[in-house]
């Protein structure tokens, strides 16, 4: 426990760039999400475009997305940032499509029947309707993005799988474990705390 | 453009060095995914008849599933060592809750019905499982095996941080040695693996369930 005493701060910066990183990605991946999912949610072939597209960007292994963008974006901060929206956008956009293509015909029509317009609609009954299933695709986006930004340690942007990255270089046993329970802890976090509040919504 | 050539060119020069880190690559993984399987799904058949056993194990794997693969492969370190054991290791743990939740789900989704007319027939227990239920389950299994597999083809890539080999070492040492080239192969071959498992899997899952349904 010597050199976690020694390296407080070094274990705080570590931290506060893992969560800026899963942080700013995941609101970025909102803010394209939300707009494109509704878009596609009532368009049967551009649905399956989008979500096709998505489940491939999802499918690519982290350390390979990192190194394909690396000619293209160069290291740090920035790239890992762009390629971890690339992760989170397709699974909002899994969630929220199936949350609004879900919903019972009935709750629709009886939206129209009391005259609402579409844009009411979207806004006071699919969306409050959708939530839980969005707070679930955001739940499983915010674990996968802490678990792929410690890959990012790879192309020098920081974060908590850089103490893991250098303890393994030096053979430094406490630094890795540090950074992969913290990690580990972060994600687990962030799975509970999500998960409470899909439960409180859904209820 | 540049890289792509880079990339070309690399793999003209070194292609027996290519071909052995798919073969590694293919080897860690499914060597993981083997044990991964072994343990999950009898695992999964032992607990699904008990409530609270089911619950107790569908909960230990969504916390296995939390932890990033890399936690999980620096974290075996201390105790494995470096190199390809420990990446194994690893990569069976990492398969392990896919397979472990849709088994327990899928035998727990199991018609009441199919299992009353079962024990009516005068099957013994392990009929009943070999016979009824694990058949009937096996879309629901089959889709956790696709998922795992996928996961593990994927983490395999990051083995290469333990001295696990495979081809996450083209993509370090690309890095390491300024050779795009060599990280451009590595990252398009591991990401094509990945891929191709899906895909391959997907079409066989579909199947799995079109038998199952006629």
């Amino acid at each position: 426990m010597r050199w976690t005493m020694r390296n407080l701060d070094t274990i705080a910066a570590a931290m506060a760039t893992h969560v800026l990183l899963v942080g700013a990605a995941l609101l970025i991946a909102v803010a394209i999400a939300l707009p494109l999912g509704i878009a596609v949610a009532r368009r049967p072939t551009a649905q399956r475009l989008v979500l096709g597209t998505a489940s491939v960007l999802y499918s690519l292994p982290t350390l390979a997305l990192f190194a394909l963008l690396l000619p293209l974006l160069g290291l740090g901060f920035w790239p890992a940032l762009v390629a971890l929206v690339t992760y989170a956008v397709p699974v909002l956009l899994r969630a929220l499509v199936a949350g609004i293509a879900g919903l019972p015909p009935a709750v629709l029509d009886a939206a129209e029947g009391m005259g609402l317009t579409p844009r009411q609609r979207l806004w006071q009954v699919e969306l409050p309707l959708a939530l839980p299933a969005l707070l679930g695709g955001l739940r499983i986006a915010a674990v996968t993005l802490v678990s792929a930004a410690t890959v990012a340690a790879y192309i020098s942007a920081g974060g908590l799988g850089t103490l893991i990255l250098t303890g393994l270089d030096q053979g430094h046993t406490e630094k890795i474990l540090v950074g992969a329970g913290l990690v580990a802890l972060l994600a687990l976090l962030l799975d509970q705390a999500i998960g409470l509040a899909q439960r409180r919504a859904a209820a | 453009m540049e890289a792509i050539t880079q990339g070309l060119a690399w793999l003209q020069a070194n292609p027996g060095r290519f071909g052995e880190t798919v073969l590694d690559h293919l080897l860690l993984s499914l060597t993981g995914l083997g044990i991964g399987i072994a343990l999950a799904l009898p695992l999964g058949v032992a607990v699904a008849r008990s409530a609270w056993l089911a619950e107790i194990a569908i909960g230990g794997a969504g916390l296995l599933r939390t932890i990033p693969s890399l936690a999980v492969l620096a974290a075996l370190l201390p105790w494995l060592g470096v190199g390809f054991t420990p990446s194994v290791v690893a990569l069976a743990l990492l398969a392990i809750p896919p397979v472990l939740v849709n088994t327990v789900t899928g035998l727990n989704g199991v018609d009441r019905a199919a299992r009353d007319a079962a024990e009516g027939l005068g099957l013994t227990r392990r009929q009943q499982a070999l016979q009824v239920e694990l058949p009937l389950a096996a879309p629901m299994i089959f889709a956790g095996l696709r998922i795992s597999a996928v996961q593990v083809v994927s983490a395999a890539a990051l083995a290469t941080f333990i001295g696990g080999g495979g081809l996450g070492d083209l993509v370090t040492q690309g890095l390491a040695l300024l050779d795009f080239g060599r990280m451009l192969v590595g990252a398009v071959a591991i990401a094509a693996l990945a891929l191709l498992t899906e895909a391959g899997l997907g079409v066989l899952e579909r199947r799995v369930a079109a038998r199952v349904g006629a």
